[in-house]
């Protein structure tokens, strides 16, 4: 018997209407243990780097993690992996919510869909019966609205619904995959939905999750989910609170410019809190969590819709608007089923254009001069794919290309051609500059977490604040805390080793299926007091899956999976030369001082000088087949060593956690 | 004998709808409780306790099973409460043919709330155990109701013959069996 899992994943080929049901390998669950995990290995095996993201060949992947729906509370996660349109490399997206449980709970741990329906369609999956069904009806419905027209005709209302709105459909760049409570909003995962012509997936199940120590593992999660619930730092911490000068005081407006300190007022608050208590119907959250992360709100003739975190404020601060302009918008946003990061950047960089004369009256015909109601002008036009919206719906880097006269130098917050946080510092933060300029999952909130934003003041409260701290891997990370002083001042052998274990816990949570907000989000910034860490989530899967892991076995299984992602973006071309942040996300830069860090970071990482895997580190993570491939393309000749580090030359896995 | 009055122990389970997150752990939490082994399964769809959620319609409603019935109501009624729609079925615990809630999703076997009955007992149904937002609470009041007499074996026994065959026959039945002796 499989524990924790299913041991059985779809197979979907659109091009061919066909559908299998396939065991998978448990050597497999042992080496990757799923999620994003298992997604790369497969897209390894099947997508030659040739493959365009619009191709039939391009795969879609939806995987639930290990845990997910087993006791182990906020495990529910589910993971969207594919090539980027955007990017033309991997994209990853995460979201919550119920649909991942009932996808375990209807037989299958993952859905890879290949091909391209030859007209738009949406899969139901009824545990054991899969059917492909017409989707011509609801071409150009919002997402939340297909997902209730689909439960009512599949007379199904517990069915969980994942779909596209129109942007998808239009595969417009920035789309999302939205279901419901939760999006899978980043990296264009709805694009290739829509050009695979899948509407939606639609499933239920009533089958059960085995576990393999029953009695110790419940016994674990009643006292967890208490844990949970009590712990202040668990969950989106803001998501409850009036207070949000953090983001409105630090983050920068419009299209990634200006920062307003100073605009986060009592009496700012006083109205935003009104504003917010008139729409609110209700907080919810995710599957078998007691936090309540999501609000739902309500709009006259807009229905209703769930806000979550930094959606809150995207776009009224992107179109220098207040939060009653969200609550307006985003609920349109979120029909049209597009990304509420990367889009109202767009939007304010199109405007930008505007004022500068680079776009004109001719290209946006009937421009309305308020600053909110250009937003719905552009959204329009980019969901439609009409006229200059075709061009802005490939985002800012292409557009800018697209546009030219002088528009590329408006494009000033992409990386990877992706758009970034919109924040504009002064002085470089060195593990920050890593993470934006190295980071394959393209978003720091989804990199940074388990190693505190700033400093304490004082030794003391450093001192209090790590006595209770047992998030850290290794003594190492809390002699580095208890020394740190100045929020820029760190060593680039503190910064590589901040940032590994940073975005190693993303790649554990993102393979076992865990909610961020309760694991790598928090293992150290607001609080430091994570629910889940490197040490008892071990546990926790052993008393699941039966796998047994240490630690270190864990930590290896993460670092599989993240050179694994590295290596497909090697494959497509990724290089040393890509890994830069937005230009002028700092003021203050160090051409010098970050090629050095850049070079101890790969060094640290067991990466050449030019960010690729040296065969040694591939070899050493059972990747023999990486590096063969890597050699047999000639992105390796096998000889080659980590980037020149005067820190990190020659040193193994434990001197280096030993510093 | 009927009409004494004793004391009794009887538990209830709260439901305050506004405090619902829909996270479902209640559901979670039951079908591990009476999987067997215990915990040793999780299946939501098994669970005797169900949140009916739409939550597009901001509707919440964790509902426990009772008992089952043959037949089913005409479930007509809607009710609107502060604004907001809820049909019958939302808020009753039934277990009819109407609808597949509560019932084992391979066999049809009705499945019925007994409160987590157990040996040894424990404190509160594991429902209430984990809606840490109180949701659920439970609260056990101490009543008097009246006093049930249980009919004995016989008397039991005895109703049933009466039933089948009718008063003559048994009485005849039991004068000859009597002279037997």
């Amino acid at each position: 018997m499989r524990y924790s899992e299913t041991g059985y994943k779809l197979e979907v080929n659109l091009s061919q209407g066909n559908i299998e049901r396939v065991e998978t390998d448990p050597r497999l669950t042992e080496l990757h243990l799923g999620g994003q995990g298992s997604a790369a290995k497969t897209l390894w095996e099947r997508v030659p780097p040739e493959v365009e993201p619009f191709s039939p060949d391009n795969l879609l992947i939806f995987s639930t993690g290990l845990l997910n729906s087993t006791p182990v509370p906020g495990a529910n996660r589910t993971v969207v992996n594919t090539f980027s349109p955007q990017t033309n490399l991997y994209a990853h997206s995460v979201m919550g919510g119920y649909w991942g449980p009932e996808l375990k709970h209807a037989g299958y741990d993952m859905i890879v869909i290949s091909g391209k329906a030859p007209e738009l369609v949406y899969l139901w999956i009824n545990n054991d019966k899969v059917e492909i069904r017409d989707a011509s009806h609801l071409r150009g419905k919002g997402a939340n609205e297909t997902a209730g027209l689909i439960k009512e005709e599949l007379k199904e209302p517990n069915a969980n619904v994942v779909t596209i709105g129109p942007a998808g459909e239009n595969r417009v760049f920035m789309a999302s995959i939205e279901h419901g409570s939760s999006s899978a909003g980043r990296g264009g995962t709805g694009a290739v939905m829509g050009d695979k012509r899948l509407k939606a997936i639609a499933v239920r199940g009533t089958k059960e999750i085995n576990v393999s120590h029953p009695a110790e593992l419940f016994d674990q999660y009643l006292k967890l989910m208490k844990e949970i619930y009590e712990n202040p730092y668990a969950g989106d911490t803001m998501a409850d609170e009036d207070e949000d000068s953090f983001h409105h005081d630090n983050f920068s407006w419009g299209n990634a410019r200006l920062r307003r300190k100073g605009f986060w007022t009592e009496e700012y608050e006083e109205k935003y809190k009104e504003i917010t208590d008139r729409v609110l119907l209700r907080w919810t959250g995710c599957y078998n969590c007691p936090k309540h992360c999501h609000l739902l709100i309500s709009r006259p003739g807009l229905g209703k819709h769930v806000l979550k975190c930094f959606g809150r404020a995207t776009f009224h601060m992107a179109a220098f608007k207040e939060h009653d302009f969200s609550y307006e918008i985003v609920p349109v946003a979120l029909e049209y089923g597009i990304d509420l990061y990367s889009t109202p950047q767009v939007l304010a960089f199109a405007i930008e254009l505007y004022e500068v004369g680079i776009l004109t009256d001719e290209d946006l015909p009937g421009f309305p001069s308020d600053g909110g109601e250009r937003f719905y002008y552009l959204l329009e036009k980019i969901v439609r794919r009409e006229g200059i919206g075709d061009i802005l719906a490939n985002g800012v880097y292409w557009a800018a290309r697209q546009i030219g006269r002088g528009a590329e130098a408006y494009d000033h917050n992409t990386t990877k051609k992706f758009e970034q946080v919109p924040l504009k510092l002064g002085k470089l933060n060195p593990p920050y500059f890593l993470m934006t300029a190295t980071g394959e999952k393209m978003n720091v909130p989804q990199i940074e977490g388990s190693f505190p934003q700033d400093p304490l003041p004082s030794p003391e409260e450093r001192e209090e604040f790590v006595r209770g701290w047992v998030a850290p891997p290794n003594e190492k990370i809390k002699e580095i805390f208890l020394r740190w002083e100045k929020k820029h001042d760190i060593s680039n052998e503190a910064s590589c080793i901040i940032v590994d274990w940073n975005e190693i816990m993303h790649y554990v949570d993102d393979a076992v299926g865990l909610c961020a907000y309760l694991s790598s989000f928090r293992g150290g910034q607001f609080g430091g007091r994570p629910p889940y860490h490197i040490h008892n989530i071990p546990d926790f899967i052993k008393l699941a899956s039966g796998i047994e892991l240490d630690k270190d076995e864990l930590l290896k299984i993460a670092s599989r999976n993240r050179n694994l992602v590295r290596a497909l973006n090697v494959r497509r071309g990724l290089r040393r030369e890509d890994e830069r942040p937005p230009e002028d996300h700092w003021a203050v830069r160090d051409h010098e001082f970050e090629q050095k860090l850049l070079d101890d970071y790969y060094a640290f990482k067991g990466w050449t000088k030019d960010g690729i895997p040296t065969k040694e580190t591939l070899d050493e993570l059972g990747l023999d087949y990486v590096s063969d491939d890597f050699i047999k393309r000639g992105i390796l000749t096998g000889d080659e060593s980590p980037a020149p580090s005067d820190i990190w030359a020659g040193k193994g896995e434990e001197e280096k956690a030993r510093g | 004998m009927k009409g004494e009055l004793e004391k009794k122990k009887v538990g209830r389970i709260r439901v305050d709808l506004d405090k619902c997150n829909g996270c479902r752990a209640c559901e979670m939490a039951c079908s591990a409780f009476h999987a067997v082994p215990k915990y040793s399964n999780i299946n939501p769809s098994r669970s005797r306790i169900r949140v009916v959620t739409d939550l597009m319609d901001d509707v919440f409603v964790p509902i426990r099973s009772c008992d089952y019935t043959k037949a089913e109501c005409d479930g007509r009624r809607v009710y609107t409460i502060q604004g907001k729609e809820y049909k019958e079925c939302s808020f009753c615990g039934t277990i009819c043919p109407s609808r597949d809630l509560f019932k084992d999703p391979d066999s049809g076997l009705p499945l019925k709330c007994d409160l987590c009955e157990d040996d040894p007992a424990i404190e509160e149904p594991l429902c209430v155990q984990v809606c840490h937002l109180d949701a659920l609470t439970y609260e056990v009041t101490e009543e008097e109701v009246e006093k049930d007499d249980k009919p004995d074996e016989v008397e039991l026994g005895l109703k049933s013959l009466l039933d089948k065959h009718g008063k003559d026959r048994i009485a005849d039945t039991f004068a000859r069996l009597s002279k037997k002796e």
